[in-house]
């Protein structure tokens, strides 16, 4: 009885609030989330995140409340945020309702890797912040980037690698990388793959890769670009033989976030060149 | 590899002398005081002197209201989840090392945690939505595995054999774990992740409001065994000999452990070696009387989870760390400690 009361409470408590000014202390989940809200310049508003949240590098100096797929509830409560920012894949079970039962406002945000749901991304974050004509701003500026960005006719045969434990994953469909890879127009050896699989050496020789693209922690987990390229299975492959690899910071490889048109361009310049990595 | 039947008298006499009742008495103080202290801390500093008051009147202040929400919401659900799975867990351990006449029989060794997560994770990535069919698939899977070990283990006599059988199994509900992750979507795998080392962190007063009366139910039925467990102590045939049935008592205690263990694992995931740790400790000073073993492990069980979790909520703030590395970090050098002294 007193829970009950004390949640019909919290609801009378939590309507005036979520009318009252801006919120002031936020907590993002999901380093795309996390990201959106530096790039609406919001970033002063945080005051923790989760363990994803490595994009920009003031990011790095925020409390982390453990990975947000499996995030501490109490964690998140203890830094006391009137709104908690969560990508949809936030975990536990059950946790972001318990949350929303502890008095914060919890604002959950699409993690599909298309356009329409980065645009849903940040102007949902932009909502919740009270500053929507930035959010608008931005997914403009977004989409005029994205225009400007003509892929050049080169369409290698790409190899998308993570391999942040020495095992070689691929990246499938429903990926964000293969997603980008979808806009470029360009071709995902692994198409048809649904996700990140483990990717067997042989596979790997067999897929005739001609460029690999890849996250920075995945070339410092294997201890450089030379041991990376060195790994059985990519060491045959053409893309390795003539080093076209196009090595990115992961939050831009896997967020699918603002930084989008960034990454098409990085991508691109790895697909037209026969540039080599260094 | 040599019979390891203890002779009764050696196995009954404790290692100091303590009334049974005097020790209960004592782990359902330290008890208390654990859930207190465990109540008491966390990411977020409630003032202990505001525990009981918060909780027993509406506060007045936001941050009272705050801490009241989070005892309510968070801490305690996680206390009372530890408590009763620390509790089950060391029982069916208890009643495994007795049914199997084997010190070392314990849910994780024995692959029984491992078959209910089996079970679990099966009925996730087929896309079984409601806790009581993925509890139901966890119990089968429990209940296969049980059957399994002791079918392979029991054999020959020996520990080693039953820690190869239960090696085996564990092997065997690695690999369909792994088979069904592979297979899973990235929504299931948010279900599946936590499996890997167990966590506390899914607590909630639903989820309790039927695990908690089916562990005690269960263990009001094995703690009625006592006597036939003593039984065991001397031997199967002796057993037979002093009346007890024991075709049904062995079905019964099987189906009984694996119905403990089976939901267990399905909400808070594999927490190993509770099963393995509690029963020895609480049997030096009592020795292997069963009607005060089991009772005692109950409460024993239900401190060593609280302390686990009250650590992990603790180490890494505002982060923590699965319970089940947790265990595993007392756990595995006392299984050591215990295979040295072992004299084969």
């Amino acid at each position: 009885m007193n829970i009950l009361r004390a949640a019909l409470l919290l609801l009378l408590c939590s309507a005036p609030l979520a009318q009252a000014a801006a919120p002031a202390r936020v907590v993002g989940l999901g380093g795309p989330v996390t990201e959106i809200i530096y790039a609406l310049g919001a970033g002063e508003r945080l005051v923790g995140a989760d363990a994803s949240s490595i994009y920009p590098a003031e990011a790095h100096r925020l409390p982390k409340v453990g990975y947000y797929r499996s995030f501490s509830i109490e964690g998140v409560a203890s830094l006391k945020p009137d709104l908690v920012l969560a990508s949809e894949d936030s975990g536990p079970l059950h946790a972001l309702e318990q949350l929303r039962r502890l008095g914060s406002l919890v604002v959950i945000l699409p993690s599909a890797p298309t356009l329409e749901a980065l645009d849903q991304r940040i102007m949902g974050v932009a909502k919740a912040l009270d500053i929507e004509p930035r959010g608008a701003a931005l997914v403009q500026k977004l989409h005029a980037d994205l225009r400007a960005v003509r892929p050049s006719p080169a369409k290698p045969r790409v190899l998308l690698i993570s391999s942040h434990t020495g095992r070689l994953q691929g990246a499938g469909d429903d990926t964000a990388a293969a997603a980008m890879l979808k806009l470029m127009d360009a071709r995902n050896v692994l198409a048809g793959q649904r996700g990140y699989k483990p990717l067997s050496a042989e596979a790997a020789v067999a897929l005739r890769p001609e460029v690999i693209v890849t996250g920075r922690m995945s070339v410092d987990a294997s201890g450089g670009l030379d041991a990376f390229l060195a790994q059985p299975g990519l060491a045959a492959t053409p893309a390795a033989r003539s080093r076209r690899v196009v090595v990115m910071d992961d939050l831009l490889l896997l967020g699918f976030g603002p930084r989008l048109p960034e990454a098409l361009r990085l991508l691109d310049a790895g697909f037209s060149t026969q540039a080599v990595a260094r | 590899m040599q019979q390891v039947a203890v002779s009764p008298a050696a196995a009954v006499r404790p290692r100091f002398r303590a009334g049974p009742g005097a020790v209960f008495v004592a782990l359902c103080i330290l008890l208390a005081l654990m859930a207190l202290g465990s109540a008491g801390s966390g990411a977020l500093d409630i003032p202990r002197t505001q525990l009981l008051p918060v909780l027993l009147s509406m506060p007045g202040s936001d941050e009272a209201l705050m801490w009241r929400n989070i005892l309510i919401e968070v801490r305690l659900p996680r206390i009372a989840l530890g408590l009763v799975a620390g509790a089950g867990l060391a029982l069916a351990g208890a009643v495994m090392q007795a049914l199997f006449r084997n010190p070392l029989a314990e849910p994780g060794l024995m692959g029984i945690s491992l078959g209910g997560a089996t079970g679990a994770v099966a009925a996730i990535v087929l896309g079984v939505g409601s806790m009581l069919g993925v509890a139901s698939a966890a119990f089968a899977g429990s209940l296969a595995a049980t059957a399994l070990v002791y079918r392979l283990g029991t054999r020959r006599p020996g520990v080693a054999n039953l820690l190869l059988a239960g090696v085996a199994i564990n092997a065997l509900c690695a690999s369909i774990v792994g088979f069904f992750t592979f297979q899973a979507s990235d929504v299931q795998l948010r279900n599946l992740t936590f499996w890997n080392m167990g966590s506390l962190a899914g607590a909630n007063w639903t989820m309790l409001a039927w695990l908690a009366p089916l562990v005690a139910v269960l263990s009001a039925l094995l703690l009625r065994d006592w006597r036939a467990m003593n039984a065991l102590l001397l031997g199967e045939r002796e057993a037979q000999h002093l009346g007890f049935d024991l075709k049904r008592l062995r079905r019964r205690l099987v189906v009984l452990t694996a119905l403990l263990v089976g939901p267990l694992v399905a909400v808070t995931g594999s927490i190993g070696f509770v099963g393995l740790v509690v029963p020895h400790l609480i049997r030096l000073p009592l020795g292997a009387d069963h009607r005060w073993l089991l009772p005692n492990c109950l409460a024993g069980g239900a401190i060593a989870l609280t302390l686990a979790d009250w650590f992990a909520r603790l180490a890494v703030i505002p982060a923590e760390l699965p319970i089940g590395i947790v265990t595993s970090l007392v756990g595995g050098p006392f299984l050591l400690w215990m295979l040295s002294r072992r004299k084969d």
